[in-house]
């Protein structure tokens, strides 16, 4: 017991990312939280939407001339790669965590097909944003 | 030796509390009921994109579209404020710091939920403002 009253001793510290060789798993783990933190700031924007609806029509107009201009709808298109990310990526855990896919060769796939998955579904998304006058 | 009790008898009583699993599942119960919300949420946004104040209106007074949004952006309040305080937890270790983020963070996501579901609920009992 003598060793716990003492202060806390230097642990060891986990290899860092420094010394990893970059393979996909890894860039998708990174990229499920980095996507996750865009999409809290989507969610404050669409906070920020439901306020000007509740403000009246000139607050709602603002708000749709700022998301409109070219920064919002940069803001947009990232917001859009974020969610498709994380929506397929989410998946990829519940389906950890239900047990299954953690053979090697599967997590690779996976983390492809979710890479894929969101490039495709963002372009398809904004097609169809320009052909129903969305943008 | 500043105690005769063995490392065993202390550990036992410390540790969980119990409650993990339940909020381990409610995190994935949160995380599915945002799939089907969240595809809806795009069909949403592209409607909304394309109409104006009015339309707006009128389609947020529909009680399909004001339920769901309302469920869609508290849902996801719920879920993205777990999912920062996981980030806060992993990477902020000055225990000052990271109780002020995990309560800033809290407190973000709860304003930013209650204004919204208010403002919805505003708009779908009582119109808009003509």
């Amino acid at each position: 017991m003598s060793d716990a009253a003492k202060a806390p001793r230097e642990r060891p510290l986990s290899p860092h990312l420094s010394i990893w060789r970059w393979h996909i798993t890894m860039a998708s783990s990174i990229a499920n939280r980095a996507t996750g933190v865009a999409l809290y700031v989507g969610a404050l924007i669409a906070a920020a939407w439901a306020l000007s609806l509740a403000s009246g029509p000139d607050a709602y107009a603002t708000f749709k001339a700022v998301l409109g201009s070219p920064l919002g709808l940069v803001v947009m298109f990232g917001l859009t790669v974020s969610f498709f990310y994380h929506l397929a990526n989410g998946i990829r855990h519940l389906v950890w965590d239900a047990g299954y896919g953690f053979a090697l060769k599967t997590a690779n796939a996976a983390s492809v097909f979710v890479f894929a998955f969101t490039a495709a579904a963002t372009i398809a998304v904004w097609v169809v944003a320009a052909m129903t006058g969305a943008l | 030796m500043d105690s005769y009790r063995t490392p065993l008898s202390r550990a036992r009583g410390l540790g969980s509390a119990k409650h993990g699993v339940g909020a381990w599942i409610g995190e994935r119960v949160a995380a599915i009921a945002l799939v089907p919300l969240t595809l809806w949420g795009v069909f949403a946004v592209l409607r909304l994109a394309a109409g104006d104040y009015q339309f707006a209106v009128h389609w947020i007074a529909h009680p399909l579209n004001a339920v769901l949004m309302i469920l869609l952006l508290g849902i996801s309040f719920w879920h993205m404020c777990g999912g920062l305080r996981v980030v806060i937890e992993d990477y902020i270790h000055v225990a000052l710091n990271k109780s002020a983020l995990l309560l800033l963070n809290l407190f973000v996501c709860g304003l930013a939920g209650a204004l919204s579901i208010f403002s919805i609920l505003k708009v779908a009992f009582g119109g808009g403002a003509y």
